[in-house]
């Protein structure tokens, strides 16, 4: 259950964000659309409790972001939101495997091997996981991005322009397996984009 | 750190070469202290020709500079009846064996250093040699052997074709100076340079005549008087330090130096030179700190988005300074261990160094607590590098990082 109750934002005290609310039960997806420039990141950002509002609350499973320090904060969003950037990022030392493992313990859950398979296997990329991530076609890269929102279980995916640097096909693709993994997980998901091509995907959209 | 392979090793470079250069001197301060004082013993005052005061501490005492002549064996035998004089020990040197000294002596000088034998017996007539433990081991000589002397102290001086020395016992090693010495009796010093004019029997017979009537009225016809290097003097009581050098370097032809005070006075000289190194060391370790900083803070810069991502999967501020921290913890101690392994393999070389043309040795493996200090002084270093990188990791701004991204 995430719960957005007048969300403001203001940069440099100059251009103020204002958010509509929003209100998405357990198991429910959400497309956001909008241009650029009008705060969609942001509003992600506030979602994920990576930034912090003017004013306004986001509530997620009875806790209101804000109210919880920031050592709690971390904690939360690591076991209950999953993050999908609009270019996959991942700690380039690492392999896949082991990003997989790092964000697993970064979460304070023991390290599960079996998940990492069942996921990877899931999304296609089963046989990459010792692979640098670097070393993967976008395509992978972007799977592999899922993977690391999703690993944990979350209860919330929240997905940034997810599919704005693919084709057609791998849009299409994208789409649908961040909805599979949401529904997998029982978890919501809301997805901000400004990607037309998404629209027909989901019955649930909002326009900012 | 690998993915910086550059600024990685330079700090580690600049890291090694402080730390080595400080446990380097720390180790070689210690142990030149540590021999010295080690040799000094119970000898309160050292006897000999005039000149230098260091000088002759250096040949008598750990014989490793020329002597500064010789004495007279009447006057040494007048002072040894001082009633301030507990013992003395007469040393006559100026011989050698492929660089090591012989030097005619009595039993007393061995037991100063408390050697004990390892194999055979202390010299009794003149040509009898007793070997220190190192002489022994680096020439291979047994007992039974026979070698000659040759004049001077350095290798390859003239050989003393007549007389041949004959190895009658070696001693254990003391970490002396005796591990280093060819002792034997003085008479046989005596025989070598009077170039087979007496005989040895005949010798001994004229030492007795110097005890007994040589002090007060010398006999002319000696073709030359008696003479010894130098002689080392143990006092009866403390009192003695005030009276006796100053007696003997004010009433007779010999002088007396004091081996603290010259060793003393030497360190003091030596002392410059270490403080000036370790002023250069320590210039180089606040370096290496400050390049283990901009590699931090470089890495740092590169990976402030992987930071960020990080806290986006629950990692806590907290987390990624201990992360910072531990890199520039790790840094110093790899270069803290690479520096002891320099600083000892420095001191394996002087080590080697100091054997050959001096005949010093000493154990490069010894642990020092001024070392446990550079260690923490190390890691001190390594904290402040890692302070102001921590701190950035600590308020990274997750949002703005991952939209520069």
């Amino acid at each position: 259950m995430l719960t957005t109750r007048s969300l403001r934002f203001t940069y440099d005290q100059k251009i103020e964000f204002q958010f509509p609310d929003i209100q998405l039960g357990v198991g429910n997806s959400l497309l956001i659309l909008g241009e650029s420039g009008i705060g969609k990141t942001t509003l992600l950002h506030l979602i994920a409790g990576l930034l912090e509002p003017s004013s306004g609350s986001v509530e997620l499973m009875g806790s209101v972001l804000h109210d919880l320090s920031h050592a709690q904060l971390d904690r939360f969003r690591g076991r209950h939101i999953g993050l999908v950037f609009q270019r996959p990022h991942f700690i380039q030392a690492l392999s896949l495997r082991e990003n997989l493992e790092l964000v697993q313990y970064l979460a304070g859950k023991p390290r599960d091997r079996e998940r990492i398979r069942e996921v990877t296997e899931s999304l296609g990329i089963g046989q990459k996981l010792s692979v640098k991530p670097r070393r993967l076609s976008q395509g992978e890269q972007q799977r592999a991005a899922i993977a690391l929102a999703v690993i944990n279980r979350p209860q919330l995916i929240l997905a940034d322009e997810p599919t704005s640097s693919l084709d057609d096909k791998n849009c299409a693709k994208a789409a649908s397996l961040l909805k599979e993994q949401a529904a997998s997980t029982g978890a919501q998901l809301v997805i901000i984009t400004h990607d037309q091509r998404l629209k027909d995907q989901f019955q649930n959209t909002m326009q900012l | 750190m690998t993915s910086r392979p550059l600024g990685t090793s330079l700090s580690l470079l600049l890291l090694t070469l402080g730390v080595g250069m400080i446990a380097l001197l720390l180790h070689l301060d210690r142990h030149v202290q540590q021999q010295m004082t080690r040799n000094i013993r119970d000898i309160d005052m050292v006897v000999g020709a005039k000149g230098s005061p260091l000088q002759l501490i250096l040949s008598a005492v750990y014989h490793v500079d020329a002597p500064t002549g010789n004495i007279a064996l009447s006057e040494a035998r007048k002072l040894k009846r001082n009633r301030l004089v507990a013992a003395t020990i007469p040393l006559s040197y100026g011989d050698s064996h492929e660089g090591f000294r012989i030097v005619g002596t009595d039993h007393q000088y061995p037991e100063l250093y408390q050697a004990t034998m390892a194999n055979g017996r202390l010299w009794e007539a003149p040509f009898e040699v007793t070997l220190g433990a190192t002489v022994a081991h680096k020439l291979n000589l047994n007992i039974g052997d026979v070698f000659e002397g040759a004049h001077g102290l350095s290798e390859g001086g003239e050989i003393h074709g007549e007389h041949s020395y004959r190895v009658v016992g070696v001693l254990n090693r003391t970490n002396s100076v005796m591990d280093q010495l060819i002792l034997t009796a003085t008479e046989s010093v005596w025989n070598v340079h009077d170039h087979g004019a007496e005989e040895e029997g005949h010798s001994k017979h004229e030492d007795h005549i110097h005890e007994h009537d040589h002090d007060e009225a010398p006999h002319a016809e000696h073709k030359g008087e008696r003479e010894i290097t130098a002689m080392l003097v143990k006092f009866r009581s403390p009192l003695a330090m005030v009276q006796l050098p100053r007696m003997v370097n004010e009433k007779t032809n010999m002088q007396a130096a004091v081996p603290v005070l010259e060793i003393d006075r030497l360190f003091g000289l030596m002392g410059v030179g270490v403080d000036a190194l370790s002023a250069i060391a320590w210039v180089v370790m606040a370096v290496s700190g400050f390049s283990v900083f901009i590699s931090l803070f470089s890495a740092l810069k590169a990976r402030e988005y992987e930071m960020a991502l990080m806290r986006t999967y629950g990692a806590s501020r907290w987390q990624l300074v201990g992360l910072v921290l531990q890199e520039g913890l790790l840094l110093i101690v790899i270069g803290f261990i690479l520096g002891i392994l320099f600083s000892r393999l420095g001191l394996f070389l002087v080590s080697g160094l100091l054997e050959d043309t001096y005949h010093y040795t000493f154990s490069a493996w010894a642990w020092l607590v001024e070392e446990g200090w550079l260690l923490v002084a190390s890691l001190g270093i390594g904290l402040l590098a890692s302070l102001i990188p921590a701190v950035r990791a600590f308020r990274v701004n997750i949002s703005q990082t991952l939209i520069d991204a």
